[in-house]
């Protein structure tokens, strides 16, 4: 069954079952093996990408759910990997193994995408569905946090906001 | 499968059960008997094998070891580069092939990468500056005495000329390497690279989603395989529904594989198709015959049941006798007498095995992810019938592993597959396969009582411990001599074992050794064992993640029927002189751990704290991997026994010089975030099957149960400096047990805590 929707902006049309997740979609398909396999049952978020703006576990969306759809991957996530969590994540050193990353960090901008100024309980409920059997659990929150005053610093230093209107 | 390596009296202990009874050698090696072999430095290494610098300078360093996410591939060539005397922004960084010749032993395991290539991995620095200044001075025509180095520079000073690395790069390559033994070493304290913080080179890959990993492989016309074992680990595949299989759309192949072809590799069934997802829904279709052999009737409750029997029995063996255990007993002022327990355990690393091949003109190309390279080339080309010399591993990067991908399984039953269709394949394990057909962390019960005198010191320890042989392996092979009393059986180096009768399942013995032997005068070791059938080997911290547990609580228990803190009453331990080891050896160092522990005590504020009501503090140490650790938990229950970890304090000593500071707080805050996760995990075996299949049914530790804060200190000590993927983690479930006590009162004396009504918050 031939699906067309949009993948990091670009449209794609591919003939493949209605059931066939987005998951092997993307990686089989598609070549974009950034999205990784962790469980195929919903409960690692390995596999977590953007789609019609909201972190989804692509192991678990039929490729038909995806028609006319826009699907955001790591790989697209932003156009040279400059993205404020990218770069927070390399500063701070996020990754030890790095496989689970690529979900962290796409439920991490679905997050700041809905509140960008997130405290830890924030960060705690949209993160607990995202495992890391390293435990980058600490340097996860960090680098959101991280992420966060980078853009803040920022967006100071072009509008002067006030600081006191960043905190929570 | 024949074994191409002699098994000598240690590596023998880490045989792993296979398919058909017979047994593979786990290659895991202690971190003591690599030292004390030499391992690692055999092979004379070749600078410009690690070491290329272009004409601009930059220098492309070879990182030669498997990367888990334990951070060698930035460690190994920060090594190489501050002796190469290099700023690292010149520094390139890529993953060495296998190739044993050109750059020694490559494996990930045991903590081993910093202690075995701390000193031949600078040598191999400073000998490629040599080379850079000998080229120099033949240029020049100047002695290479007068000329010196500043990252990435030559001069010499007395004509005032100097020059960039690059400018002398080809002609470096013409010089006769020097003799490493000879090279001098920087002074530490110049040092520019070994001890700054500096983050993983493959981080801008990861978090932009670039190719990486080895599932992340695809070759032009590749195709993709599922394999299914039998249930029953090292069952047969008789037959199978194979014509269905194969009828199904974008289904390729479908074969059985009828039996092991060594390295641990299992009969089972092949679906291969042209995405992992057609292969994956074709095998809910398949239906297999199964000759389940001998262990189908395996279950954790009848282990259990067992070693409450075998308890009270006559032990199989006695590993250790110092003194009279029973008259110390039956002599002692206070006695506690505690069963102890934990579970199987799997890796469950996030991204489960794989591996990519393809075969072709009689040779093998494959991307294996694998800590143990080196140790699959011989099986794989047994069993495709070809020279080792056909096989070519490249080594891409793991998505965890924590001592799974010690086992080259995977590894061959792709390589099986690939010559058998012919085209690119990749064999993925799906999370059901990889939490069901594991290397477990072996279960154990210990039987303990131990006493304490009138002034609350420890003076008797006696433990029965119940462990697992390998089911249906034939008998270890009988000593060369009468076996001497039991106060001498413990071989030289201070392993337990045994010396005849069944082969331990891997690493499920107790060291001889392990404190607080060789620190108690009364103190006893008997071991009996159970047939088992599922296959059982290391898990990050072998044998320590689970011992810790036992030994660390039953000694807070006997501090607190001797109403002393439980830190003095440790300190007062570690203070008696030890009984020496057998064989001479220094081993166990009293003293670095003292100083840890001291250390913890003092940054938690032990026992200077007011904790309010449900809230606890616990302590424990644990010496693995040659690394000292102690730490302490704060922890929170409430009403509904759910657990908050509040806060963890860790105290380590590995050595004078931590290496890369940034990766070594990660690898701290992984061994404890993995302790904290293995407090409330089982695996079980039911009709020899494993129960769980993914982690609904294994739930590890999420975000929120997390620790907010890890507090890390490391004590420099004069010594080497050793590895740091392992040693944090054994001590952290003890300190949390314990921890629990002094909250609640509540005693755990076996795992998961799921089992005694706690559960996170």
């Amino acid at each position: 069954m031939p699906v067309t929707f949009t993948v990091n902006g670009k449209s794609t049309t591919v003939d493949v079952p209605a059931d066939m997740p987005l998951l092997w979609v993307l990686r089989d398909v598609l070549d974009l093996s950034g999205t990784k396999y962790g469980c195929g049952t919903g409960q690692c978020g390995a596999c977590t990408v953007h789609l019609r703006g909201r972190a989804v576990r692509s192991c678990q969306t039929p490729v038909s759910n995806v028609a006319g759809a826009a699907v955001v991957t790591i790989e697209g996530l932003s156009a040279d990997g400059t993205h404020p969590l990218q770069k927070a994540w390399e500063t701070l050193d996020v990754p030890e193994c790095g496989y689970c990353q690529a979900g962290q960090i796409m439920a991490a901008a679905a997050l700041l995408a809905l509140r960008p100024n997130p405290t830890d309980a924030d960060i705690d409920t949209a993160m607990n569905a995202n495992l890391c059997r390293c435990g980058t659990y600490i340097r996860i929150r960090q680098g959101i946090h991280h992420a966060v005053r980078s853009v803040a610093a920022e967006t100071a230093g072009f509008t002067n906001v006030n600081p006191t209107q960043e905190a929570t | 499968m024949s074994p191409t390596l002699t098994l000598d009296r240690r590596t023998f202990l880490r045989v792993t059960a296979l398919a058909g009874g017979g047994f593979m050698l786990a290659s895991y090696l202690d971190p003591l008997d690599v030292l004390a072999q030499g391992r690692g430095n055999a092979a004379p290494l070749e600078p410009n094998a690690f070491v290329s610098i272009d004409a601009n300078g930059i220098a492309t360093i070879i990182a030669k070891n498997p990367e888990i996410g334990q951070g060698v591939k930035v460690m190994l060539p920060m090594l190489i580069a501050e002796e190469l005397d290099i700023d690292w922004k010149d520094v390139r960084v890529e993953q060495g092939d296998l190739n044993p010749a050109r750059y020694g032993t490559q494996s990930a395991g045991g903590s081993l990468a910093t202690p075995t290539n701390w000193e031949p991995m600078r040598r191999i620095g400073g000998a490629a500056r040599h080379m850079l200044i000998a080229a120099a001075a033949q240029t020049w025509g100047v002695p290479a005495a007068g000329i010196t180095t500043t990252p990435g520079r030559l001069l010499h000073a007395a004509s005032g000329r100097s020059a960039g690395y690059g400018q002398f790069a080809s002609a470096a390559a013409r010089i006769t390497p020097p003799d490493m033994a000879t090279l001098t070493l920087k002074d530490p304290a110049t040092y520019r690279i070994i001890g700054t913080p500096i983050p993983g080179v493959d981080n801008h890959k990861i978090v932009t989603g670039q190719r990486l990993f080895g599932s992340d492989v695809k070759l032009p016309g590749m195709v993709y395989a599922v394999y299914q074992r039998c249930p029953v680990i090292g069952g047969k595949a008789l037959s199978a529904n194979l014509d269905v299989i194969k009828a199904l759309p974008h289904v390729r192949h479908a074969f059985i594989v009828p039996d092991s072809h060594g390295g641990g590799s299992m009969s089972g069934v092949a679906i291969v198709a042209d995405s992992w997802w057609y292969a994956e829904t074709a095998r809910k279709q398949l239906q297999v015959t199964w000759d389940n052999g001998p262990t189908a009737g395996d279950s954790s409750e009848a282990f259990a049941a067992r070693a409450v029997e075998l308890s009270k029995e006559a032990p199989h063996s006695t590993s250790r006798e110092d003194g009279d255990a029973e008259a110390a007993l039956a002599g002692a002022a206070k006695t506690v007498e505690a069963a102890y327990a934990y579970p199987f355990l799997a890796h469950a690393p996030m991204e489960p095995p794989n591996a990519t091949a393809v075969f072709r003109d009689g040779k093998l190309e494959m991307w294996a992810g694998t800590q143990q390279p080196g140790g699959v080339v011989n099986t794989i080309a047994t069993a495709l019938a070809v020279t080792p010399a056909d096989v070519t591993i490249h080594l891409p990067r793991m998505g965890g592993s924590f001592g799974r991908r010690l086992y080259n399984d995977y590894v061959v039953e792709t390589a099986v597959i690939a010559k058998t269709v012919g085209v690119p394949v990749q064999l993925r394990w799906s999370r059901e396969d990889e939490m069901r057909q594991e290397v477990f962390r072996p279960a154990g019960y210990h039987f303990l009582k131990g006493g304490v005198d009138a002034s609350g010191r420890l003076v008797a320890w006696r433990n029965h411990f119940v462990s697992f042989s390998i089911a249906g392996a034939p008998p270890a092979p009988p000593p060369a001599q009468q076996a001497p009393p039991p106060a001498q059986q413990a071989p030289a180096g201070g392993r337990g074992g045994q010396a005849q009768g069944p082969r331990p399942a891997g690493s499920s013995t107790l060291s001889a050794t392990e404190f607080p032997a060789r620190f108690v005068p009364n103190f006893a070791t008997h071991v009996s064992m159970m047939p088992l059938g599922v296959t059982t080997g290391a898990h990050r911290a072998p044998g320590a993640c689970a011992i810790s547990f036992v030994m660390q609580s039953f000694l807070d228990e006997l501090a607190h029927a001797a109403g002393r803190d439980p830190v003095q009453f440790r300190l007062d331990l570690l203070a008696n002189t030890p009984i020496p080891m057998q064989g001479g050896g220094g081993g166990f160092d009293a003293g670095r751990m003292t100083g840890v522990l001291k250390l913890v005590a003092e940054k938690s504020g032990w026992g200077k704290r007011t904790l309010p009501a449900g809230t606890g503090m616990g302590v424990a140490f644990h010496f693995s991997h040659m690394g000292y650790f102690a730490e302490v938990a704060e922890v929170n229950v409430d009403a509904s026994k759910r657990i908050r970890v509040n806060k963890v304090w860790v105290a380590g000593d590995i050595g004078r010089q931590i290496i890369n500071p940034l990766n070594a707080e990660s690898q701290v805050h992984s061994a404890v975030i993995d302790g904290l996760s293995q407090l409330m995990l089982e695996i079980t075996v039911d009709g020899g099957r494993i129960t769980q299949g993914n982690f609904d049914a294994y739930p590890v530790l999420r975000m929120r149960q997390a620790p907010p804060e890890i507090e890390t200190h490391f004590l420099t000590s004069d010594n080497n400096p050793t590895g740091l993927g392992e040693p944090p983690l054994p001590p952290i479930l003890p300190a949390v047990t314990n921890a629990l006590f002094t909250a609640t009162g509540v005693r755990v004396r076996s795992l998961p805590l799921s089992r005694h009504g706690f559960s996170w918050r």
